[in-house]
């Protein structure tokens, strides 16, 4: 559920490092949390962000939460499909759901990333 | 057996050449041109054509439909839904108050002047504040006009600051109000009680920061009891105490916002003091403020000279109008009529039955529902779902359930910091045995939870419509009739 190759975030999202980009999504546990989601709101292809500032928001029939970048770096593509189709947050988080592809600017920040395993401990502390 | 009623629109049973009246026949000569050159409406394609009968059925139809605090136990947490005494409305409706033109002279409306200055004193005196505007239309506007209040003060000192801190508890307008007001906003988390965490708030607040926006009691219902230091933090450099005045409904006739070194605030005269709302009729969202803060308020302001009363437009500093007119004048009558009557020990007793009622449903419903908080609460109390999630049943199914009960179901999903949130406020104008039907309600949908789940997933039963399916309503939403 969730998967080793990928860096993790207290709030839930989720960043697939390839080469010197990154691709960034909402993890399971988000989405579930979350539930049907019926809009996203996506940042312009350009902008640059710093880590933790607000790079989006998914809104579903409960409610809106802000999305937060997990590193700094410049948005170079946004998942376009999910104008339509929202819901594919819902059914592949890790895959079609993803949201942003960033180019990364400093690779050390990975670091303050959580692992698989670290991440699953984190929401075992999380369990209300 | 008919099992869903459905009352098509007004245009569905429209009929070509029906009227609700009929014209006596013409004795005159006919003069097609009697009325040219004036603006006349041309016809209105679709327009429904129906009979006194169909139309009076129709909406009676809509209205039993309906759910109202006239018709039941509305616990609707955070939106304060009490009943409303129907002697304010025959106040807000008395022809020598309301039959006036809002451009009429001063000299002419005295009384009414008078009765806008004697509520902006009243509810100086309820928060402990020095000054009062009307103004603003309800709630989301009066932060947002509070906000204004703040931007124009330190812009007039050199610096509109940066920041604006909100708790994860505050109420969910706050942080748009503060946006709209062009402040970045910052969040500071809630600590295991549920009320703002002293060390973060210190380390949040710099000299950039124009505010803090809290909301007090909080959505849990949580007192913050440590306002005072927490005010004290923010003074300190330089910044206000902004409070959401939303949940008054647990402090006035005890306790008063402006004691807590609170520097402004706005106050939901539909909610506390009882005027309509929730489709019922438009808000009011009055503000309040210390001196520091009332030169900048929205002119006119209702000033009295030689027992003669004036609006003053001359306030060279003032945010400028934040409303036509001078705000939602009936409202306000209601509100006065309602704090009239209740004088300061029926505003009093007013607190301690809202808070009695909700903690006798929080003590009822102890151990059969999750609290994730402990401390002690006010005016409301959120429970979650965490008990009936084992047997696969949501906040949303216990909600849905209710309905079948003839119950308007608590607020849901609300605070966020609350996994499947069920936040019920049941004011002070529900007797005993109203919070016992709802008690005993919760009760045996818990028992159903565990029972029968299938029966919850699939709720409402008996409502005119059944489980709506929100999603598709969202995605898809059909927002206007069309002609086929």
């Amino acid at each position: 559920m969730y998967p080793e190759n990928l860096f993790y975030t207290k709030d839930h999202e989720w960043l697939r490092l390839e080469g010197e980009e990154a691709v960034v999504g909402i993890t399971d546990f988000a989405q579930k949390q979350l539930g049907d989601i019926i809009y996203v709101d996506l940042p312009q292809v350009g902008k640059t962000l710093e880590a933790h500032q607000t790079l989006g928001s998914v809104e579903s029939v409960k409610s809106v939460s802000d999305i937060y970048s997990p590193v700094s770096g410049e948005v170079i593509e946004v998942n376009s499909e999910l104008a339509q189709t929202p819901d594919l947050i819902n059914r592949d988080p890790y895959g079609q759901g993803w949201l942003v592809r960033l180019k990364i600017k400093d690779k050390d920040e990975l670091n303050n990333l959580m692992k698989a395993a670290e991440y699953e401990k984190y929401l075992e502390g999380l369990e209300h | 057996m008919i099992n869903v009623i459905r009352e098509p629109l007004i245009f569905e049973i429209s009929s070509p050449g029906k009227t609700a009246f009929r014209l006596p026949p013409l004795d005159v000569p006919e003069n097609p041109r009697a009325l040219e050159g004036l603006p006349l409406r041309e016809d209105i394609d679709g327009f429904p054509e129906v009979s006194e009968t169909e139309v009076t059925r129709h909406f009676t139809r809509l209205s039993q439909m309906n759910y109202c605090v006239d018709f039941g136990f509305y616990p609707l947490g955070s939106c304060t839904m009490k009943y409303n005494p129907k002697i304010n409305e025959k106040v807000a409706s008395l022809g020598s108050l309301i039959d006036i033109h809002p451009l009429a002279p001063e000299s002419l409306v005295q009384g009414n002047l008078e009765l806008m200055k004697t509520l902006e004193r009243l509810l100086c005196e309820i928060t402990g504040m020095d000054a009062v505007t009307l103004q603003p239309a309800a709630g989301a506007h009066g932060e947002l006009t509070g906000m204004m209040l703040i931007r124009a003060y330190h812009q007039a000192h050199g610096n509109p600051r940066k920041y604006v801190l909100i708790p994860d508890s505050a109420h969910g307008t706050n942080p748009s109000s503060a946006h709209i007001c062009g402040y970045v906003v910052k969040e500071i988390k809630s600590n295991e009680r549920g009320t703002i965490s002293l060390e973060e708030l210190e380390k949040e607040m710099t000299e950039e920061v124009a505010a803090l926006m809290v909301t007090n009691p909080n959505t849990l219902g949580v007192f913050e009891s440590d306002i005072c230091r927490i005010a004290d933090i923010v003074h300190a450099k330089g910044g206000f105490v902004y409070m959401d005045g939303a949940n008054l409904n647990a402090l006035a006739g005890i306790t008063r916002p402006g004691d807590m070194k609170v520097d402004v605030l706005h106050l939901n005269l539909h909610k506390t003091f009882s005027t309509p709302h929730g489709g019922g009729g438009p808000g009011s969202g009055p503000v309040a403020v210390k001196k520091i803060l009332e030169p900048y308020l929205p002119v006119p302001v209702i000033e009295e000279k030689d027992g003669r009363y004036y609006l003053n437009y001359n306030r060279p500093q003032s945010i400028g109008r934040v409303k036509s007119f001078y705000g939602h004048f009936q409202v306000m009558l209601k509100a006065l009529a309602y704090i009239l009557t209740l004088g300061p020990a029926g505003l009093r007793e007013m607190t301690e039955i809202a808070v009695l009622n909700s903690n006798y449903i929080r003590k009822s419903l102890e151990g059969i529902y999750h609290l994730k908080y402990d401390a002690p609460t006010l005016h409301e109390c959120v429970f979650s779902d965490k008990y009936q999630k084992e047997f696969g049943i949501t906040n949303l199914d216990i909600c849905k359930r209710l309905l079948d009960y003839g119950l308007h179901p608590p607020t849901m999903s609300f605070p966020l910091i609350v996994h499947g949130a069920l936040m019920i406020e049941p004011t002070e104008t529900e007797s005993r045995r109203d919070l016992d039907l709802f008690i005993e309600a919760m009760k045996a949908i818990d028992r159903e939870a565990r029972e029968n789940p299938e029966l919850l997933r699939t709720a409402p039963h008996i409502t005119y419509v059944r489980r709506l399916d929100e999603v598709q309503a969202a995605r898809n939403p059909v927002l206007r009739w069309e002609k086929k």
